[in-house]
């Protein structure tokens, strides 16, 4: 079968031309279409979130009121302020006010300022913060999430992969010895992925923090960090086991499961039967006749954990005190800081559309049923 | 009717149906239960109530059942009263209208360590002249402790342990050590206690109640918080608030989801179209951080979020698969028979294309309760949990900023998370056979 696959039939060159053409014109067609729906889609997806970070004029309002405070207790401070008479310090006041209110752009209307985020973050340019700064101190939004990225890769990549891993290898090994204990162990132990991860994390900080005290709490080096590098690697790493054995075992079982399940409908197809019953190895029967159909969907949910693994877990973040984006959101909402807001959330929403977009490409690269474009 | 006997036989079949089922039985009980007998208001201002309502608890006590895991068995707290008559109290009318008050009350001390605190509050009626008290300890190898002598006001509270006469007397000690340890060997002394108060009033018609506090380390089912708050309270209110969040949150999505993906395949054209555009974009959307955001930008009130949470959970992946399936419905016998006789879009909808799918609906609405409660948990964990109300998820994050988990004071977080484990793992469980049941695809794998 692979012989056949490598070498295609040869087609006479008269046909050839016309039929790669349309092709071509297919898929540029195919991908021009998907692409702008796509970008619709994103634009409109941010523009909800700009809108939700920026509606009803509540957190306008705080602004404003904090700029006042601030100004107005910068004039107390001041000692040339107080010389002067009360009317001109009112007026002086009231025109710093204005100043920062326009620097801040809190005067143009609501819809004029969403748009101006809107185009800002198409066009990944992401601005300054309000409120917050990197730890290096800069306010520039790009860096604050730069600086937070490789925490939130480390943790999150490490926990997705091996979980995506381990559960796909257990579940094709499970799929092969159907009802056994350790089948029906998991099937036993799938509704506790009911449970999110920061409740596992709870946990685990309990049993290991708290009783045995051999992991840390939370927080990802000791402090001080160890300068040797080795030693900062290997205290990372201790800091890490927690909250991603929480992360893991949250949605292990059900992950195994749901493989499980998924493979084993795909082995009681009538070609697997007629596989085995040519008396195929049980090897090439898993991997071209199981493997080879689940592909896309293996893919697919491949691309998914690749996304959310840059999308962050908010709360487990939270609760083990890990510096990433997760928790850097979530301290962005505290802070009314609506640009860091957009800017975690636009990153995420480009990454989707992307794979989104790849996906379908990459279908017709496995699963010779499906062609692009095509219906 | 006999079909749904059949599905009940079925599903019983399993046994972590039948867990399920009696683990969501009996929450139902609980929730229904606890909404009787403490109603809302009730409920929301015992929750709210300071030291007025909670004096009588120790401090982050855990609860009284932890002596049964432990070797050293920490003093259980108690009230007693002479008003309701827990308290012993003997008049004897004197001479000129004058009169002795006897309040008396012993109790076993089988613990290995001191209490937190002891109280007396006095409640005395007079007109001119003040009753007067003297207390009197008693403990059981027989040595009399005079505690104080004083003049009881009309209200009184007589703490213990900051009673710098007693200290003095019990030269600098802590009261509460010295009261019940031998001062020779500084060990506690087990056995019978007795508080004796002996009061004195002047007055026709003038009396002394007393009230003892006796704050231990231990205190009732569940165990005190750092406001004093006896857990029970918001553990009971808890379950009726989840069950509730749970249930209407999936019922809510799994509804409108199938309704809408029914209108789109029955019309079709635009408003499929629409629909499946919206749910392109719901993709974008950061689920968890719009509801942070709803919760920190413009109300923390749990139907606020509930409503927010159902409108962003219809549009994802699910109305996909009931599309597909309703696209196979659609093309059925009876639909083109009910498109014969001139039924409405609306009857066809309602009455043909949505009955089909409540089976299948089922398992799905069961399977999605425990993910909805543990994300109203989530919520009260990120401290954006309902103002008024006491939730589970309330109690994990009061522990959580009190560093429960670094303090040692695990009952704490342990309950809440227990009743949130069982609650999910009940709904989870009786989902996963329904599913087996319902989806035949299933059954046999």
């Amino acid at each position: 079968m692979a012989v056949t696959a490598t070498q295609p039939k040869p087609i006479p060159e008269v046909m050839k031309k016309p039929v790669t053409n349309s092709t071509f014109i297919r898929v540029v067609r195919y991908s021009a279409v998907r692409l702008l729906t796509l970008f619709v889609t994103v634009v409109i997806g941010i523009y909800l979130t700009i809108m939700i970070a920026n509606l009803g004029g509540y957190v306008d309002t705080i602004m404003r009121n904090d700029i006042r405070d601030r100004i107005t207790q910068q004039y107390a401070a001041s000692r040339s302020a107080q010389s002067m008479d009360p009317a001109t310090r009112q007026k002086l006041i009231a025109e710093s006010i204005t100043l920062e209110e326009n620097r801040i752009g809190l005067n143009t209307p609501v819809a004029v300022r969403n748009l101006r985020y809107l185009l800002n973050a198409l066009t990944l340019n992401l601005g300054r913060a309000i409120n917050m700064t990197s730890d290096s101190g800069s306010k520039e939004v790009r860096l604050i999430i730069l600086e937070r990225l490789p925490a939130t890769l480390l943790l999150m990549g490490v926990s997705e992969l091996s979980l995506f891993f381990i559960s796909v290898f257990l579940a094709l090994s499970l799929s092969r010895s159907y009802g056994s204990w350790w089948d029906k162990l998991v099937i036993t132990l799938s509704p506790t992925s009911a449970a999110p991860p920061w409740f596992y994390g709870i946990f685990f900080i309990l049993i290991f923090a708290a009783v045995f005290k051999i992991l840390p709490f939370g927080g990802m080096v000791d402090s001080p960090p160890p300068s040797n590098p080795i030693d900062f690697a290997l205290s990372v790493l201790k800091h890490m086991i927690l909250p991603a054995s929480a992360l893991i075992i949250s949605s292990l079982f059900l992950s195994i499961y749901n493989w499980r399940t998924f493979f084993l409908i795909y082995s009681s197809e009538d070609y697997v039967e007629m596989a085995k019953a040519k008396g195929l190895p049980a090897r090439d029967i898993e991997r071209r006749y199981i493997l080879r159909p689940t592909l896309p969907t293996i893919i697919t949910n491949f691309a998914l954990t690749l996304i959310s693994i840059v999308g962050g877990a908010i709360i487990t973040e939270t609760v083990f005190l890990w510096p990433g984006l997760g928790r850097t959101l979530y301290r962005a909402i505290g802070l009314y800081d609506t640009p860091v807001i957009v800017g975690t959330t636009i990153i995420y929403a480009y990454l989707l559309a992307i794979t989104v977009f790849l996906l379908d490409f990459v279908y017709a690269l496995v699963d010779p049923r499906v062609k692009v474009g095509g219906d | 009717m006999n079909n749904l006997k059949h599905s009940f036989r079925e599903i019983m079949r399993y046994p972590s149906a039948v867990l399920g089922l009696s683990i969501i039985f009996l929450l139902v009980v609980v929730a229904i239960y606890t909404v009787i007998k403490i109603p809302y208001n009730t409920a929301i201002n015992l929750w709210r109530g300071g030291e007025e309502v909670w004096y009588q608890n120790p401090k982050f006590a855990p609860p009284a059942w932890i002596n049964f895991f432990q070797s050293k068995k920490l003093p259980i707290s108690f009230t007693v009263d002479t008003a309701n008559h827990t308290m012993v109290k003997t008049i004897t009318p004197g001479a000129q209208g004058t009169g002795t008050v006897n309040i008396s009350y012993a109790f076993d001390f089988q613990y290995d360590d001191y209490p937190q605190e002891m109280f007396l509050y006095f409640t005395s009626k007079y007109i001119q002249k003040q009753p007067f008290v003297s207390i009197l300890w008693l403990t059981p190898d027989g040595r009399k402790i005079r505690i104080d002598d004083l003049g009881v006001t009309q209200q009184l509270t007589f703490p213990f342990s900051q009673d710098t006469r007693l200290i003095q007397r019990l030269n600098g000690a802590n009261p509460m050590q010295a009261l019940f340890e031998d001062p020779k060997t500084n060990a506690i002394v087990k056995g019978k206690y007795q508080l004796q108060i002996i009061g004195t009033t002047f007055e026709p018609g003038s009396d002394i109640d007393a009230q003892f506090v006796f704050q231990g380390q231990v205190f009732g089912l569940a165990g005190t918080d750092y406001a004093r708050r006896d857990l029970v309270l918001p553990l009971l209110w808890g379950t009726p608030v989840a069950l509730a969040f749970g249930l209407i949150a999936s019922l809510g999505t799994l509804v409108l989801t199938m309704i809408i993906a029914a209108v789109g395949t029955w019309y079709g054209g635009w408003v499929d179209e629409l629909i499946q555009r919206i749910t392109e974009i719901n993709l974008v959307l950061p689920f968890l951080s719009i509801l942070v955001m709803i919760g920190t930008f413009y109300s923390r009130s749990i139907w606020v979020i509930l409503g927010v949470t159902v409108l962003l959970s219809i549009f994802t992946g699910s109305i996909k698969s009931y599309r597909a399936i309703f696209l196979q419905v659609k093309e059925s016998m009876y639909i083109e028979a009910a498109r014969a006789y001139g039924a409405s879009d609306f009857r066809i909808i309602f009455q043909y294309l949505i009955p089909r799918m409540i089976p299948l609906l089922i398992p799905g609405l069961v399977s999605s309760v425990p993910s909805f409660v543990f994300l109203e948990a989530s919520l009260a964990v990120l401290g954006l949990g309902d103002p008024v109300l006491p939730t589970w998820g309330k109690i994990i994050n009061d522990a959580d900023t009190n560093g429960a988990l670094y303090k040692g004071y695990y009952y704490w977080i342990l309950e809440p998370a227990a009743l949130l484990m069982i609650t999910g793992f009940g709904f989870a469980m009786l989902g996963f056979a329904l599913d087996r049941v319902f989806n035949p695809r299933l059954r046999d794998i």
